[in-house]
């Protein structure tokens, strides 16, 4: 990245879209200012003080230019809303096939996790054209997880996951920067999103090795937490059947429904009692302050994966 | 007796009572808002002077002047001091104050005490603030996003909470004056479509300092409890939630743009007016589009919020409702420009300014409808773009415009005249310097590069060794007028009731006026009645 260039490149399939309607927008604006200025000039010439040229009707208003120039720039802001929304929707909505990493923010390092229990820091490896969803927490303050060359942005919250997806679409190494203010060395946090050919992909995830995959790592904490006791298949307690129970609607107490989805796994693992489901009594305690960010991330990982996915522990790999 | 007390009138506001105490309490709007004017020019200065620490750093790749931890202290006393202490007080604390009740023919505001304690909360704000930077400073970002702020920094939040709280009371004493000034003390004959639009501009934003600063106040009470005592409020550590922060303070923050550039259309349309002698066009359209921009700009604070973590739905409400309050912007260029139609122009140092204003919000208002679009609010988010656009606005803007304003009404604030073509010169100097400095931020947020990096990438530092040299162009012409408009006092021939020949209350009495404003009755007219000769 050393020589100078002026356009960044169009390393996603979303980058393309947001160039085309970003020039799209910045010829709409230099036509506007252009039109404004050339009329100033104009006017300031034609009309100097003492100048010959006639004035006659010179303080009246004009209500159908006046008209006009609401209707019209509201017509184009309309235009341009829509337009933009399309993009933003389709930025915004990860495909069902996405590749799930998990992106775990501290002041001021970008801690990654692949399902297949690989780590790394400041760095993080994608196959190309392979849509790719990150879900993301921070340990500390908010951090934001931006990549130029992608023009993807999200902001990355404690206590609360936040998602971003896209897809790599050449192979290259590209900044990872973190846009939200997070204290001293903010500048500093920045790291490489490495775009790899997808066999070269599955080399490198094969040759990082690790502590089992994310799934089989949560499987050991659900049972050293003591969570298979009472959610086991085996358990006496009446407690809510875990298995397959990832991307369904749940009943709540309250009369509430609500998406199990990685949200909702943390908040019942930290405070079980505030979506309870419907029908079962409040006795699980809470886990907050005993598990860390990684470690919530591990279990949601065995929740998703089911039984299957624990008893195979290659299955992330082979996906 | 020397020169300059020949030109102060008998009986002028500055005659007489020449002591401190006499200024300190005095009751008169207009002295009030001198003390204003000093307050405000030494914080701008001070402002002005972290500026300067921020574009020097920034030379160098690697940081060529500060360590991180005393950067982020620059830019969060520079975003601090400039938004609180000089941008939000600047027009309607001085120019507001010394003009509204002579463009509505009144002797005072509604509450002269009140008026002072204002400025005596403003200035106590401003010794908590100095306070916190001789302290060591402060640096949360003049944004204090939570939790880094309450739980995190290890600086002296508590003193900067507790300036920008108390200079909040000030804002929001000087708006509830103005609005009751504004209602009670019109003069006869001085109906709401008499006013001058500067007039309504004062009423538009008081409207907005009355009822977005408290929510301001709140959230800096908020940020104490949590911080001094624990209460978890933001901090999810605690069972707190740091979008409920954001919301709080966009709330308010977004009006406080508004507050920033609605006294800067009114400046701009006075002068407009006057230096073509025209009608403004479309009076109605204007004051409509003055409150239209009140109103909506309460509606549109989570356009902030597009990549925090707000809904999708929320998302589509703030973008749509971000573009509608363009349009009563676009509606009031448009008109700007349709007043010189047929006028009979002449370009005299007041004029340079409010056309140098028109252009330069109008840049910062079309960059802004391409952060309303969340797919480009995205990449661009957080990044020097976001820093040139409200810079196009707040400076390019608000400070052309205030320039603008003291140009103009300088000769009757203290009967002299300065010296035009220096402040000709200054004022197309600062447009140069001004698009120097911040047109390459555009380009760098573009590039990817992020706001408030102490550091960055080497591919950005033409682009902002670009914006440092433009920088120190626009301090000499901040620099100017300081020498200039001083010589003035001592120097500058008498000004003469009305050198503009401009239509308006405040131009039938003498310059300086008499403490008591009018000596006769003035005589109300049509607003902006260039059709007819000065009275």
């Amino acid at each position: 990245m050393s020589t100078p260039r002026f356009l960044l490149p169009q390393a996603s399939s979303i980058a393309f879209r947001i160039d085309v309607f970003f020039w799209s927008m910045t010829a709409l604006c230099a036509l506007v200012a252009a039109g404004v200025i050339v009329a100033i000039v104009f006017f300031g010439v034609r009309y100097r003080r003492g100048s010959p040229a006639p004035r006659t009707d010179r303080h009246r208003d004009a209500l159908g230019v006046e008209i006009t120039w609401i209707l019209v720039p509201f017509g184009l802001f309309v235009v341009a809303f829509i337009w933009s929304l399309s993009i933003f929707a389709l930025a915004r909505t990860p495909p069902a096939n996405a590749r799930d990493i998990y992106v775990v923010a501290k002041q001021w390092m970008w801690k990654i996790e692949h399902p297949g229990g690989q780590r790394e820091i400041n760095t993080l490896h994608v196959p190309v054209d392979e849509p790719v969803r990150l879900t993301m927490t921070s340990q500390d303050v908010i951090h934001s997880f931006y990549v130029p060359a992608f023009r993807v942005k999200q902001d990355v919250l404690p206590g609360r996951y936040t998602q971003l997806w896209f897809t790599a679409t050449q192979p290259g190494t590209f900044p990872l920067l973190c846009t939200q203010y997070c204290g001293t060395d903010h500048a500093r946090m920045g790291g490489t999103v490495i775009v790899m050919p997808r066999a070269e992909y599955a080399r490198w995830l094969a040759g990082q090795g690790g502590a089992g995959t994310l799934a089989a790592q949560g499987a050991q904490l659900f049972r050293a937490h003591g969570c298979s006791g009472c959610h086991g298949s085996h358990a006496v307690v009446h407690a809510p059947e875990l298995t397959g129970l990832y991307g369904r609607m749940v009943h709540l107490a309250d009369g509430r429904s609500v998406l199990a989805d990685d949200r909702y796994l943390r908040d019942c693992i930290l405070e079980p009692s505030a979506q309870r489901v419907a029908g079962y009594p409040p006795v699980m305690p809470s886990f907050s302050g005993e598990l860390s960010e990684e470690e919530l991330l591990a279990l949601i990982a065995y929740m998703k994966s089911g039984p299957a996915g624990v008893a195979d522990e290659s299955a992330d790999e082979r996906r | 007796m020397s020169a300059a007390e020949a030109a102060v009138l008998p009986g002028s506001f500055l005659a007489g009572g020449h002591t401190l105490r006499e200024w300190l309490i005095t009751r008169d709007h207009k002295r009030i808002a001198i003390l204003y004017g000093l307050g405000i020019t030494f914080f701008f200065f001070l402002g002005g002077a972290a500026a300067t620490l921020i574009r020097l750093n920034l030379i160098t790749p690697e940081g060529a002047l500060l360590q991180a931890a005393t950067y982020n202290k620059a830019f969060t006393f520079h975003g601090v001091v400039m938004v609180w202490f000089f941008l939000i007080p600047s027009i309607p604390t001085t120019l507001g104050n010394f003009l509204l009740p002579l463009m509505i023919g009144a002797r005072d505001v509604a509450f002269p005490r009140l008026n002072l304690l204002s400025w005596y909360l403003y200035i106590g704000g401003g010794v908590f603030a100095v306070a916190a930077l001789l302290a060591g400073g402060v640096d949360t970002g003049w944004t204090f996003y939570a939790p880094f702020s309450t739980m995190f920094s290890n600086s002296h939040v508590f003193l900067v909470v507790i300036a920008v709280f108390v200079s909040g009371f000030s804002t929001i004493l000087t708006g509830l004056n103005f609005i009751v000034t504004i209602h009670c003390l019109r003069a006869p004959g001085m109906s709401w479509f008499r006013l001058p639009l500067f007039v309504w501009a004062m009423y538009a934003v008081s409207l907005v300092m009355v009822l977005a600063t408290p929510v301001l106040a709140m959230t800096l009470a908020l940020i104490g409890l949590e911080r001094g005592l624990g209460v978890g409020i933001f901090d999810p550590a605690l069972g707190g939630d740091p979008l409920l922060f954001q919301h709080l303070f966009w709330f308010y923050s977004h009006p406080a743009v508004y507050i920033m550039i609605l006294p800067a259309m009114g400046v701009a349309s006075e002068i407009i007016s006057c230096f073509a002698r025209r009608r403004v066009f479309g009076y109605r359209f204007m004051t409509y589009s003055m409150l239209a921009i009140a109103v909506i700009g309460f509606l549109v604070w989570g356009h902030h919020m597009f990549v925090a973590g707000q809904s999708m739905y929320a998302t589509l409400v703030f973008s749509l409702l971000s573009f509608v309050v363009a349009v009563p912007s676009a509606i009031k260029v448009f008109n700007w420009t349709a007043t010189l139609r047929k006028g009979e122009i002449s370009f005299e140092s007041p004029m340079l300014y409010a056309l140098g204003f028109v252009g330069l919000f109008m840049l910062g208002g079309l960059t802004g409808l391409m952060l309303a679009a969340p797919a480009l609010d995205m990449p661009l988010h957080d990044t020097y773009f976001v820093i040139a656009h409200f810079h196009y606005v707040m400076v390019g803007g608000s400070v052309m415009a205030y320039l603008g304003g003291i140009h103009y009404w300088w000769p009757k604030l203290t009967g002299r005249r300065y010296p035009e073509s220096w402040a000709r010169f200054a004022a197309i100097l600062m447009f140069f310097g001004f698009n120097l400095t911040f047109f390459p931020q555009y380009l760098l947020g573009y590039e990817g590069m992020p706001r408030r990096y102490h550091a960055y990438a080497p591919q950005f530092q033409v682009l902002n060794v670009l914006s440092s040299g433009g920088a120190s162009i626009l301090a000499v012409s901040y620099l100017l007028p300081i020498a200039y408009l001083l010589w003035s006092l001592r120097y500058g021939r008498a000004a003469g009731d009305n050198p503009w020949q401009a239509r308006g209350l405040e131009w039938q009495t003498t310059s300086p006026p008499p403490t008591e404003n009018f000596r006769r009755p003035p005589r109300v007219r049509e607003v902006y009645d260039y059709a007819e000769p000065a009275p």
